[in-house]
């Protein structure tokens, strides 16, 4: 009797997880089991299939196409990480000043959050127009005669695409810090104060040693979001001109879904998952050296 | 004297701070503004320099024109309609499984919420092909619950509110035990009513992401008249590459729904977003 209420008491508890499980299980970890398993086959839709072992991995640092997505990716990942994380700083330490109009201020920087990677991406793709867009109208009337090709050259593509996820992320990031912002006790500054510190030696010693964890997450949160970039590069470039902003989900896409090579996009896309599960280790470790937990 | 000092610096201080984030703030806006007064012009008008902000004639045509080459109603809805069901199912499934998770003792409660942690580290782009492969093979892609039964995945929600129902006293839960309430009773009328805050975050973060989702729309719908708002408004572009003042009128469109919602419910979004800082 008494086991019996006990299994039913279990029981309700799985019960109440059951139907979150259902989708979890069947869109999720099946999915990240399925793909191990695919990503070893030569599987592109047909019943019919080979497991082919490690050969679409050795494929992979072979194929010229896919390092250069490899390398365009890194190279975004390399600016736009501290290019946002700066830049979301800045705005974050801004609007926690408090000066009238601050919250206006927040909502403005917040804006290119909140609006879709299409319309964004439709919008700037127009006003980098080389020829006729607003910007280079503006910088030919400052005298810049010549101004960047953004989106039209090889040479400038990736980065202007880079100046627009910047744009359009920092929002997100400065609310994330924000908060770690607001929640430094207000005793310390005020502690500073007494024994004499200036504005400068408070950031560095309070600031942001306080906002370590904070900003230890956000580093986390945007590598790990600067490897899935694809709306952005889809809308803007089609990976082009030529290759040159063609990056590692761009690729993963191209091969899984254009070409229906789902073996092979499969491998690619364990890649990556490497990537982000090594990254989000490697900081694990880093973390104890150098955030200060309260 | 040297108070007087003091506050004229201050004052100076923050004059020039207010006029550096005027400038970011316009750098963040100005786009958007540009898009709008574009809606309203022609090709010409559009790239003529000087921008003339406000146009000299007010072309709503640009609107009625959109609205005639695609469907832009019938997208609206199909968006509507799949951000809802799916805000709607992650309020539920999400908070019975939050509460599973934060309020109820049984074994192995613990190793099933290490495995939902785990795949936070697992990009959906990794198993966007699998998990096409899945879809497929239950002969959902091309259908609306292909997007709907997807995203009732997401395991944001289950976090959100367990966090949320770990912060509400046990005490509460306890007294209505000992009154003889179930565990539904309980969830139903002491814990749900009090997450109200932190499933209006839920519902503003998953209808955000739902409204602008790109990639997986793109991937499972093939049929046009199940098009939602962001691919309608990208193949428009690609078919009306050179109308701008077309494209722009569509995109004021794509936009002004998030607007509004962000109007409403910026404070329960912004709550989201810290949150997601935090659980790490």
């Amino acid at each position: 009797m008494v086991k019996n209420k006990k299994l039913l008491k279990y029981a309700k508890g799985y019960l109440f997880i059951l139907p979150n499980f259902i989708f979890f299980f069947t869109f999720i970890v099946l999915p990240v089991l399925m793909g191990l398993v695919i990503s070893f086959t030569d599987y592109n839709g047909f019943k019919q299939f080979n497991f082919v072992g490690l050969k679409n991995y050795i494929e992979m640092f072979r194929d010229e196409y896919f390092l250069v997505s490899l390398w365009h990716n890194l190279v975004y990942t390399l600016v736009t990480v501290p290019g946002t994380i700066v830049f979301a700083l800045l705005l974050a330490i801004l609007v926690n000043k408090g000066i009238r109009g601050s919250g206006i201020f927040k909502t403005m920087f917040f804006l290119p959050n909140i609006s879709s990677m299409v319309a964004v991406g439709i919008v700037w793709a127009i006003i980098f127009n080389p020829t006729q867009g607003p910007l280079n109208s503006f910088l030919r009337s400052i005298g810049i005669d010549n101004p960047p090709m953004w989106l039209s050259s090889t040479n400038t593509a990736l980065w202007s695409v880079m100046l627009v996820a910047i744009w359009k992320q920092a929002g997100y990031y400065m609310i994330i810090i924000l908060a770690g912002l607001q929640s430094i006790p207000n005793q310390l500054y005020e502690a500073a104060s007494i024994d004499g510190a200036n504005g400068v030696r408070k950031f560095f010693k309070i600031t942001l040693p306080m906002l370590s964890p904070t900003m230890f997450m956000v580093i986390i949160l945007s590598i790990i979001n600067s490897f899935q970039v694809f709306d952005l590069i889809n809308i803007m470039t089609d990976g082009g001109p030529g290759r040159s902003t063609n990056v590692l989900v761009y690729r993963i896409y191209q091969e899984g879904f254009q070409k229906l090579q789902f073996g092979y996009a499969s491998a690619m896309a364990y890649f990556l998952f490497l990537i982000i599960m090594v990254i989000t280790l490697f900081q694990f470790r880093g973390q104890k050296k150098w955030v200060n937990y309260m | 004297m040297f108070r007087e000092s003091y506050t004229v610096k201050k004052k100076i201080i923050n004059s020039i701070l207010f006029i550096v984030m005027l400038l970011i703030g316009l750098l963040m806006i100005i786009p958007f503004v540009w898009t709008l007064s574009s809606s309203f012009k022609n090709n010409n008008e559009i790239f003529s320099y000087p921008i003339r902000w406000i146009p000299e004639v007010f072309r709503w045509s640009n609107y009625v024109e959109v609205s005639e080459k695609i469907p832009f109603l019938t997208y609206y809805l199909n968006t509507l309609k799949i951000a809802l069901i799916v805000t709607l199912g992650q309020i539920v499934t999400a908070s019975l499984a939050a509460y599973s998770f934060s309020k109820m003792q049984y074994p192995g409660r613990d190793k099933i919420f290490l495995c939902y942690l785990a795949t936070l580290m697992v990009p959906w782009h990794a198993i966007m092909i699998p998990q096409f492969i899945v879809v497929k093979s239950l002969g959902l892609n091309d259908s609306h619950w292909s997007l709907i039964l997807i995203n009732l995945s997401a395991v944001f929600g289950v976090f959100l509110l367990r966090q949320f129902m770990l912060g509400i006293p046990e005490e509460l839960s306890e007294a209505a035990r000992i009154d003889g309430a179930g565990e539904l009773m309980i969830y139903s009328k002491i814990i749900f009513p009090m997450c109200k805050p932190g499933l209006a975050t839920l519902v503003v973060f998953t209808f955000n992401f739902m409204w602008n989702d790109y990639m997986a729309p793109m991937i499972y719908l093939t049929s046009d008249h199940l098009r939602t708002i962001q691919i309608g408004l990208a193949s428009f572009r690609s078919q009306y590459g050179s109308e701008y003042g077309l494209i722009m009128a569509g995109t004021v469109c794509a936009l002004i729904p998030m607007l509004v919602i962000f109007g409403i419910g910026q404070k329960y979004l912004v709550e989201g977003i810290a949150f997601s800082g935090l659980k790490g």
